[in-house]
């Protein structure tokens, strides 16, 4: 029964964000408003029970009992400073004194610029420039179009190399993009164009399959009409 | 008002229409379609299929039911495909949202006779770790110690009481990371940290929106990508565990058609009218 | 103590997070882990924060009955409804076990709501299609057609129009060469370009040099 509440409720929110594309209605604002609501009430909820109850209440619980039953002191204690911390975040949302919120906001910025220090080099920088320059020609026996070639050319790997060279030219605004430098540029902005219209290709897929799901709901799991 | 100057100044409303029609009509047909496998779905196929029994793989479900449509189907047919292969499968999320969805897809994948057949057990042949804030931080700090940063499953219970997790220290014992990603944080930080930090096989699922930004990283970062909702039909299609990816593409072909079409036409329009105007004015300076 | 501490404390954190990459044992490793569990507990707090705010905003729309503020209740109402079942009517930990009542505003509320608001943006970029997007010079004619054989190659119905093409030469074998071939290096050429600023301002932001992140004087 609950299920089939369910059902109907979440088809009729589906309709009430739908009846926008028509004109802008009181319903579709309710529909919004409570999806804010929601979506904030679940947020708060799931971090609660998934990230602060076992992280930060539980710890501290134990190492309180075990300091009460004459165990000592814990290292867990040291999770009351993330506590401290964490009630300094939230003290941003009073009138005075909000101001202690940057120094748990320091934390997070510090470990971020510190991770992202060496990921990114590694990761979007040095193993990148590594995949590029690869072997453009190899021993063996290939060919261009018809005509029989006494080396292999890896032309995939030609046209990457060629269009990640110039695409970083194209973004290398310290020199005029005139003469040699502008016509190399030229030939990086041909290859972000293919870029950009392949990723307006894939959004368009993407945005599409997201109604595709919403319209199956609607046709299968609320109306039956499709199976 | 002529016939283009309809078109150039057509109702957004219409095209609505034509959108809602053109993706509704194709969900009550059913033609089969030629799905044809792409390396990159290849990728994670052969990598799942070529795990021995009983290796440990990482289920991350970094998404939202904003994005499941077109990527839930991943998660189903990864599971499925991991679970007939008795491989031991370890969700969590750097979403909260993602191990829920997660648990609809294990629900879904449950159904399937070859899954049932291999009763797979929870806390023996998966676990649903759940989520944990922090986004990449979290990643770093499983590549320490994957307990110490989910010491409970999602249900609230303590890790160490079930068997998947015995002997689970870090990301040396897991064989290979599957990640369904929406967005941030997702791909990017997987390959950042457990792959290239920690030295861990990662493959991705991603929306299509992500998908063209995370092909630099194929082949030696990921070992393949599923891309939307094509991919996951192609994924599908290779396994042989047919679901909603399959099912949907006939519409999802008939939306891009129309699309393509819409282009064509506003352009012709376009041209049009500026040939119109350029006509009209070359008239204007001659008289 | 306003700026001192918080730009002592990017650099301190900032620090042991580098030096840990190259010096991953003790005393650094226990630094780390323990810096990442007090970050995940912070996090976790920063988006209460957000939450928090939202409701203080709302309230006091509703306060002062600015325009709008029905719409603010609503938020205000739908928020506690869910806090309140999350937190006392769904078992605790076990809140998202499926059948709990927070289980079911995920899949009849929040789920439909998030998923229709997405799918929204099919039908807006169908009419963006439609009414903006003009092969008005040689770059853009470049980027349609390379989203048009995206678009077409990346369906079945691509290979089912140049299906008198042999194997390996029809439409979707076209996509995949431009998604792994052109897309491939224009998306390494962005992500080395954005690397090496995100490293130039990760080190601004240890160094001290950058201080957006403490905001003004207050």
């Amino acid at each position: 029964m609950m299920n089939l509440i369910g059902i109907w409720i979440a088809a009729l929110l589906t309709l009430g964000i739908l009846s926008f594309l028509y004109k802008d209605n009181p319903i579709y604002k309710f529909c919004e408003a409570l999806f804010v609501g929601v979506s904030a009430g679940y947020w708060f909820v799931s971090l609660f029970w998934q990230n602060i109850w076992p992280k930060l209440v539980l710890n501290l619980h134990a190492a309180a009992l075990k300091l009460l039953a004459g165990g000592g002191v814990d290292s867990r204690w040291f999770y009351l400073i993330s506590g401290v911390l964490g009630v300094m975040m939230l003290m941003r949302l009073l009138p005075k004194g909000g101001w202690i919120s940057r120094w748990p906001l320091a934390f997070i910025v510090g470990s971020t610029a510190g991770l992202y220090f060496i990921t990114y080099l590694q990761s979007n920088a040095i193993s990148q420039i590594h995949d590029t320059l690869v072997p453009l020609v190899t021993a063996g026996n290939g060919r261009f179009l018809w005509i029989p070639l006494p080396f292999n050319i890896d032309w995939d790997a030609f046209f990457v190399f060629v269009g990640t060279f110039t695409g970083l030219i194209y973004f290398f605004f310290s020199i005029e993009h005139t003469k040699l430098a502008g016509k190399t540029a030229r030939v990086g902005t041909f290859f972000l164009m293919v870029t950009f219209g392949a990723s307006f290709g894939y959004t368009v897929m993407s945005r599409m399959s997201l109604l595709i799901g919403r319209f199956d709901f609607l046709f299968r799991d609320w109306l039956h009409l499709t199976h | 008002m002529t016939g283009l100057d309809r078109l150039l100044t057509l109702d957004r409303r219409w095209i609505f229409l034509l959108i809602a029609i053109s993706v509704s009509i194709p969900l009550f047909l059913h033609a089969e379609q030629t799905i044809t496998i792409t390396p990159e779905v290849r990728g994670i196929s052969d990598t799942v299929a070529n795990l021995p029994a009983g290796s440990r793989v990482i289920l991350a479900c970094d998404y939202d039911p904003g994005s499941a449509a077109e990527i839930q189907p991943m998660t189903v047919t990864f599971l499925k495909q991991a679970l007939t292969r008795h491989l031991r499968v370890i969700i969590m999320g750097l979403w909260p949202q993602g191990p829920q969805q997660a648990d609809i897809a294990l629900r879904e994948a449950l159904t399937d006779p070859r899954v049932a057949a291999v009763a797979p057990k929870y806390g023996i042949d998966y676990i649903n770790l759940g989520f944990q804030s922090g986004n990449e931080v979290v990643i770093q700090r499983m590549g320490s110690s994957i307990p110490a940063t989910f010491p409970r499953d999602a249900r609230g219970r303590d890790v160490s009481n079930f068997p998947i997790m015995q002997g689970v220290k870090d990301f040396s014992a897991i064989a290979y990371v599957f990640n369904v990603s929406a967005g941030y944080p997702g791909t990017v930080e997987w390959v950042q940290f457990a792959g290239d930090r920690f030295h861990t096989r990662i493959g991705t699922g991603s929306t299509a929106v992500q998908a063209p930004q995370v092909y630099p990283y194929f082949p030696r970062q990921l070992t393949g990508v599923l891309g939307g909702m094509k991919g996951a039909a192609e994924y599908e299609e290779i396994t042989g565990f047919e679901g909603k990816g399959t099912r949907f593409m006939l519409a999802q072909s008939c939306a891009h058609v129309v699309v393509v079409l819409f282009v064509v036409v506003g352009n012709v329009a376009f041209f049009l009218s500026r040939r119109r105007q350029r006509r009209i004015g070359g008239e204007v300076a001659g008289s | 103590m306003k700026r001192r501490v918080p730009i002592f404390l990017t650099a301190f954190v900032g620090i042991i997070y580098v030096v840990q990459f190259f010096v991953p044992h003790r005393p650094f490793s226990g630094m780390q882990d323990l810096l990442n569990d007090w970050v995940q507990i912070i996090a976790a707090f920063a988006i209460w924060l957000g939450v928090l705010n939202l409701m203080k905003v709302s309230g006091d729309h509703v306060y002062r009955r600015a325009s709008g503020w029905p719409l603010s209740a609503v938020i205000i109402v739908s928020f506690l409804a869910t806090s309140v079942v999350g937190f006392f009517f769904s078992g605790g930990e076990r809140f998202q076990d499926p059948g709990t009542p927070f289980d079911w505003i995920y899949n009849s509320i929040y789920n439909p709501l998030s998923s229709t608001m997405f799918a929204m943006l099919a039908f807006y970029v169908a009419s963006a299609s439609y009414r903006a997007f003009r092969a008005r010079n040689r770059e853009a004619t470049l980027l349609l057609l390379a989203g048009f054989l995206v678009m077409l190659g990346r369906v079945p119905v691509g290979d089912q129009l140049t299906r008198f093409l042999p194997e390996g030469y029809r439409l979707s074998n076209l996509a995949d060469w431009i998604m792994n071939v052109p897309n491939k290096a224009g998306q390494r050429a962005i992500m080395i370009g954005i690397a090496l600023g995100t490293v130039s301002t990760s080190l601004r932001l240890i160094l001290g040099i950058e201080k957006g992140h403490l905001g003004g004087e207050s």
